[in-house]
C-alpha cells in the first residue's frame, strides 16, 4: 500500500466518519443561532475546523484536488459584500441601515427573527471560509520556507 | 460555593498556567500550558452564564492549539539562556503594579455590584428582545439586530486582515518558492 501524503489509515478512516459529524453540527449551530447559544461565529469556526481536519488527515493536496481554493476566497469575499447589501435593502425596505424587514414569525420557530438567521449564514460563510483559507495560505507559506533551507 | 469563589479559582488557575508557560524549557509543551488560559477563560464565561461566548472561545482555542502546534512541531529552536540580573526588572515591576494597584482602589469602590448593569440599555434588552426581534436567543437578537452596525464593523475586520495576511504570504512565497507559480493558489 503507497502512503503518499497525509496521516496514517486510522486517522484517515475515522476523518472520514466523524467529519460529516462535525458538519452537520456546525449546521445545526448556525442555523439555531436565534434559538439556542450559538450562531455565526460559532458554526463558522467549527465549519473550518472540519475543513481542517480533513487537510491535517489528508494532506494539503488533497483539498486542493477537491476544492478550488480561489473559489473558497470568492465566497468569503462575497459574503461581506452580501452583509452590507442586506444592511443597504433594510434601508430601502425597512427604514433603517441594517432594519430587520422580514416578518418576526412565531418565537422559538426555526423560521424566524426576520433577517438574524441570514445574517448568521452569511457570517458564517465569511468566517468558516476566511479561517480556514488563512491556514491553508500559512501551510502553503510553511512548505516553501522548509524548502529553501 | 459562590460563582465569585469559582472565578477566582480559575483566575488563578490561568495565572499559574501563564507562568509555566513562560518557565517551562520545551516549545510544546509551553504551547500545550498556554491552551489552559484560553480553556480558563471559556469556564470563566460558563460559570458566568455566557454560552455564546464560551462556545466561541473554546473553539477558537481549539483552533489556534492546531495552528501552533502544526507550526512548531518537529522544528529546532535555540533556547535562550536567561542572564541572572533580572532583580532590578522584576523589582521595578512589582513596584510599578503595586503603585497601579494603589492609585486605583478608589475606582474599585465606584464599580456597580456583581451582576447589575449600570446602563438602563440592558435592560430594556433583556425585557424588549425577544418582542421586538422575534429572535429567542438574547445575544443574537443584540449583536445582529440592535448592534447589527457593530456586527458589520467586525466583519470589516475580518475581511481586511484576511486580505492582509493573504496578501503579504502569497507574495512571499511566490518570491521564495523555487518552482515559481506552482504554489498559486488563484
Amino acid at each position: 500500500m503507497k502512503q503518499t501524503e497525509g496521516m496514517t489509515l486510522i486517522v484517515k478512516t475515522v476523518t472520514r466518519i466523524s467529519v460529516w459529524m462535525i458538519l452537520l453540527y456546525g449546521l445545526y449551530i448556525i442555523l439555531h443561532g436565534h434559538i439556542s447559544p450559538g450562531g455565526g461565529f460559532a458554526g463558522g469556526v467549527i465549519i473550518a475546523l472540519a475543513f481542517l481536519n480533513v487537510m491535517l488527515a489528508y494532506g494539503r493536496d488533497f483539498i486542493k484536488r477537491w476544492v478550488n481554493i480561489g473559489f473558497l476566497h470568492d465566497i468569503e469575499s462575497s459574503s461581506a459584500a452580501l452583509f452590507l447589501a442586506i444592511g443597504i435593502l433594510g434601508m430601502a425596505v425597512g427604514g433603517g441601515f441594517l432594519a430587520n424587514f422580514i416578518s418576526h414569525g412565531k418565537l422559538f420557530h426555526l423560521l424566524s427573527a426576520g433577517t438574524i438567521p441570514i445574517l448568521n449564514i452569511v457570517i458564517a460563510a465569511k468566517v468558516s471560509m476566511g479561517l480556514f483559507v488563512v491556514v491553508w495560505t500559512l501551510s502553503i507559506f510553511h512548505l516553501d520556507k522548509g524548502g529553501k533551507k | 460555593m459562590p460563582v465569585e469563589t469559582w472565578l477566582i479559582f480559575i483566575l488563578g488557575f490561568m495565572i499559574l498556567g501563564s507562568i509555566i508557560a513562560l518557565e517551562l524549557k520545551d516549545i510544546l509543551s509551553s504551547v500545550i500550558s498556554i491552551g489552559i488560559v484560553g480553556l480558563g477563560v471559556s469556564v470563566a464565561f460558563l460559570f458566568l452564564q455566557a454560552l455564546d461566548l464560551a462556545i466561541v472561545q473554546f473553539l477558537f482555542e481549539i483552533f489556534a492549539l492546531i495552528i501552533l502546534v502544526r507550526a512548531f512541531i518537529g522544528k529546532e529552536y535555540h533556547i535562550k539562556e536567561p542572564s541572572k540580573s533580572h532583580v532590578i526588572q522584576t523589582v521595578v515591576t512589582i513596584v510599578v503594579l503595586l503603585s497601579i494597584l494603589a492609585l486605583s482602589i478608589n475606582v474599585f469602590r465606584l464599580l456597580p455590584q456583581f451582576g447589575e448593569p449600570i446602563f438602563s440599555t440592558a435592560r430594556h434588552y433583556v425585557e424588549n428582545g425577544a418582542k421586538e426581534t422575534g429572535a429567542a436567543n438574547i445575544v443574537t437578537a443584540i449583536i445582529l439586530d440592535y448592534r447589527a452596525y457593530d456586527t458589520l464593523g467586525e466583519v470589516t475586520v475580518l475581511f481586511t486582515a484576511i486580505l492582509g495576511v493573504l496578501a503579504i504570504l502569497k507574495t512571499r512565497s511566490k518570491t521564495t518558492s523555487p518552482a515559481g507559480g506552482d504554489h498559486e493558489t488563484n
